[in-house]
């Protein structure tokens, strides 16, 4: 089967849509523009819709209607609309509605400018909104990823009754790769939660409203259980010669691609390095980076920040390892040399 | 019995008497008397009813107030 | 008809979802208007034969638990959101009956460019705005709809219009838009008001079930608690006050000239979707000749200025070397090094899974004008290969440690008579000079990518003419071991 050669944020779209995504709204934002000219062009035709909403607010609750309405939907933007779309997330996450939300980061913060960096970290994986609640959060570092990832995503997010948001960055957005697409066009599935405007599901609510003290505390345990769940059961993650490393970087996105150049020519230069990349950002692989701790001489976190991803990194080997940070911002990115030179 | 007539459910009715302004007829009257809710319950005078509903459509509250019209 | 005027029948029976232990009250306190509106929209829901079909979303304010009164689908939103999410559900549901439920702040303040903006899709829901004059739920502060000189919490000495503006006339704002069908503003206030309302309630109910898009009825209400009034004082209140301010009537009706449109339910074909995505044909007929296993990695950067076609030359170069199996990268000049007035792009080929897709140190730089050769001869690695535009470039490579081929590409893509071309004319001197893969190969590209045959035919011509070119200039300097 011929390969496509497609952009990051073109193929992540293509993946949707091979998923079942019939509903799109989103608002333009450089870097993730292309997101929405994607599913301008090629929803509409599938009998799909695409709006462009009037701002990043409405595009979310657009989708939080739709996700409501048992579609799947989705939207995306970068760290400015992000911000804006905060609110949305929180109330997705609170009524349990799965729905697939691309960001594709520039540098920040405010309009910062759109070059590539990953400072969204925080606000992603932590959740972006008020409230206690995760979203799922998937770190393609590839175009071929960007398409997996849009073609897994919703079936994630559903089977979790949660929004799952594709965290990528400027350069994976905007990058040229050959994609293996799938050929199966994936079924929507019916919920006996969702809105349908039918006799059956009439009583059905969609509301992040819990009134009373004790049944929200409940809700929101209800809400761990299910985070809980989702680090035994679908936290990825992935090794690159990691199993007899020495220096161990651990780093998503485009940072692990660079990461990846970089071991190999300390490979070359008899230096066992390896990479621990996070696939999934929450749940985050506690455990890998734990088991790495257990025989590496270094662990260092790559990024595109001001150390967001190290955190995590440092809370999962609990002190068990000192965890170095290596991190550009404002849309620099370190050369391969300079990241060989950290362990040289 | 009776119709058309009105009845006033009093544990439903919040005492805001917009009922005995809207009654063109003039036949609902504040009861004087505290319900459960502590509201004081509009009630019909008992006679005089015409069904004309609009009683019905003043009251906020979905069913304290039942219009029974006439037969057609 | 019944004879009997009774609670609706799309109301629940018992309100359970209160959680508390009265479920036959409503949680509005006496003298509301919005339970009177609940119950006429109720009514008109029960009527219609529409329960099933209807979903109605619940604002922010005190109308945030209609869900626990209307037996129908509900999908409680975010404060002002209403419309959008309301938007979200129809453009899912086409054959629902959506009704969103708005007060004042909700809509005409912090929903502001929601509901204008559902206005002006003309999506086909039917909205309800609650105008009281002031927020009720939080504690009587100022609405955008309060009226000069209106005591609230937070306009203690009254609304000043030099501070807070005059009181947002939305009727007219909506009426103004060409796509909403029909705009009326009623009141609740007195009983021929409440008359004119169950009616407009209705009819702007039925226009969607009729498929005759947006319909906005505002509904001038009381709000005893929140103006500190009784109800019948509040109810003179806003009709001697807010019907002055805000009049009543028709604003914008359309309905008898509108053609009914109503959006067929989605559910696309797995076919449908494999040609919508160009997923459907995957025939190939192309033969890689590359021998993958010895292959040596290409780090190229492409550089020019903009119009050079240098974008597309590495997208060219890099659709052949997936026909040909290779692995692929290809990024545009992004971030700091966009800077100086170059525009360039970044590709990787390998014969393994490709690390890092920016190109620091290129092993082939194709330089199509003076400032790309002057920023990246440096980066050159030892070793590798220069293709120099000598077109445009009168500078010579000073490196000694690299390749480099002299070629007009500029000038050879314009005397064919397609100046966009230098770029593929480029590729072409880059891969008649390695060899890295056939160059005939990229006919085979060019004649995919360039639907125009008598333009690919050109392109065509170019790339033999610039293959030509290399292979004589070869076979001038026999050695070369440092290019032309």
């Amino acid at each position: 089967m011929q390969k496509e050669f497609i952009k990051g944020n073109e193929a992540v779209v293509k993946g949707a849509i091979l998923a079942g995504c019939t509903h799109y709204f989103g608002y333009p934002i450089t870097p993730a523009s292309e997101i929405a000219h994607a599913a301008a062009f090629y929803l509409p035709p599938t009998g799909g819709i695409f709006i462009q909403a009037e701002s990043e607010v409405a595009a979310i609750n657009m989708v939080y209607g739709a996700a409501g309405a048992g579609a799947r939907v989705m939207t995306a933007s970068s760290g400015p609309g992000i911000s804006l779309k905060a609110e949305g997330f929180s109330y997705l996450a609170g009524a349990e509605l799965p729905c697939v939300i691309v960001d594709v980061m520039r540098a920040g913060p405010g309009l910062g400018n759109i070059y590539p960096e990953q400072g969204d970290y925080n606000q992603i994986v932590k959740g972006a909104g008020h409230g206690n609640y995760k979203n799922i959060v998937l770190a393609p570092n590839s175009v071929q990823e960007m398409a997996d990832h849009g073609y897994m995503a919703f079936e994630l997010a559903e089977k979790y009754r949660n929004p799952l948001v594709i965290l990528t960055d400027a350069y994976i957005g905007q990058m040229m790769e050959p994609v293996q697409f799938p050929k199966e066009v994936k079924k929507v599935k019916h919920f006996d939660w969702a809105i349908y405007a039918d006799k059956a599901s009439r009583h059905n609510l969609i509301t992040s409203i819990v009134m009373s003290a004790d049944e929200l505390e409940k809700h929101n345990i209800k809400l761990n259980k299910k985070y809980a769940e989702m680090e035994k059961n679908d936290t990825r993650f992935e090794g690159y010669k990691l199993d007899d490393a020495d220096v161990v970087f651990v780093a998503y996105g485009v940072s692990s691609r660079i990461v990846m150049s970089a071991v190999d020519i300390l490979r070359e230069k008899n230096i066992k390095a390896g990479l621990l990349r996070p696939i999934t950002l929450f749940p985050f692989p506690k455990k890998a980076c734990m088991d790495v701790a257990g025989y590496a001489k270094r662990m260092i976190a790559v990024e595109l920040s001001n150390g967001q991803m190290v955190d995590d990194v440092r809370l999962a080997v609990k002190g068990k390892k000192e965890i170095e940070f290596y991190g550009r911002m404002g849309g620099m990115t370190p050369s391969v040399e300079e990241i060989v030179s950290i362990v040289e | 019995m009776k119709v058309p007539r009105v009845e006033i459910r009093i544990e439903e009715c919040k005492g805001c008497h917009l009922c005995i302004a809207a009654c063109p007829k003039k036949v609902l009257e504040s009861s004087g008397c505290l319900n459960n809710q502590g509201y004081i319950y509009a009630k019909y005078k008992g006679d005089g009813c015409i069904g004309c509903g609009i009683c019905f459509y003043s009251c906020p509250e979905p069913g304290a107030i039942k219009v029974f019209k006439k037969e057609n | 008809m019944s004879n009997i005027l009774e609670k609706p029948k799309s109301f629940y029976t018992d309100f359970t979802r209160k959680g508390s232990a009265d479920v036959i009250t409503t949680h509005y306190c006496p003298g509301c208007g919005h339970g009177i509106l609940h119950k006429m929209i109720a009514e008109a829901i029960s009527e219609l034969g529409i329960q099933d079909r209807t979903v109605f979303i619940s604002p922010v304010g005190c109308s945030v638990f209609a869900y626990y009164y209307f037996d129908t689908g509900n999908v409680q939103v975010a404060h002002g959101r209403a419309p959008a999410a309301g938007t979200g559900v129809k453009r899912a549901l086409p054959n629902s009956i959506v009704i969103s439920y708005q007060g004042d702040g909700d809509l005409a303040a912090i929903g502001t460019a929601e509901i204008i903006h559902s206005a002006n899709r003309g999506e086909a829901m039917t909205m309800f705005f609650v105008n009281n004059a002031i927020y009720g739920m939080t504690g009587g502060q100022m609405a955008p709809t309060s009226i000069i000189g209106q005591k609230t919490t937070t306009s203690p000495y009254g609304r000043k219009a030099e501070n807070e503006g005059y009181p947002i006339k939305v009727s007219e704002l909506i009426s103004q838009l060409d796509a909403p069908v029909y705009v009326e503003r009623v009141s609740l206030a007195d009983v021929a008001s409440r008359n004119k309302a169950r009616t407009v309630v209705r009819k702007a109910i039925q226009n969607q079930i009729d498929g005759k898009g947006f319909s906005f009825v505002e509904v001038l209400a009381a709000c005893p608690s929140g103006l500190k009034k009784t109800p019948l004082e509040t109810n003179e209140w806003v009709k001697n006050t807010l019907h002055t301010i805000f009049p009543l009537g028709c604003y914008k009706d359309e309905t008898a000239t509108r053609t009914p449109r109503f959006a067929p339910a989605i559910n696309p074909t797995s076919d449908q979707v494999l040609t919508a995505l160009n997923l459907k044909d995957d025939h190939s007929d192309y033969k890689a000749s590359v021998d993958k296993k010895n292959f040596i990695d290409q780090n190229v950067k492409i550089a020019g200025f903009g119009g050079q076609g240098v974008l597309s030359a590495g997208t060219t170069l890099s659709v052949l070397a997936m026909y040909e199996n290779l692995e692929v990268s290809w990024i545009p000049s992004y971030g700091p090094e966009m800077r100086g007035g170059t525009s360039n792009c970044n590709v990787r080929l390998s014969n393994k899974r490709i690390g890092s897709p920016l190109v620091e140190n290129p092993n082939i730089l194709i330089a199509m004008n003076g400032p790309s050769l002057e920023k990246f001869e440096s980066a050159v690695r030892p070793g590798g290969t220069i293709i120099v535009n000598s077109s445009i470039i009168d500078a010579k490579v000073s490196r000694k440690d690299v390749k480099t081929y002299y070629v007009p590409v500029t000038g050879i893509a314009t005397e064919m008579g397609v100046p966009a071309a230098q770029g593929v004319a480029a590729l072409a001197a880059y891969l008649a000079a390695t060899n890295v893969i056939p160059v005939e190969k990229l006919e085979h590209v060019v004649h995919k990518s360039l639907k125009r045959k008598e333009l690919a035919d050109k392109n065509i011509a170019i790339i033999r003419k610039v293959a030509e070119y290399i292979t004589k200039g070869m076979e001038d300097n026999k050695k070369c071991l440092t290019g032309f």
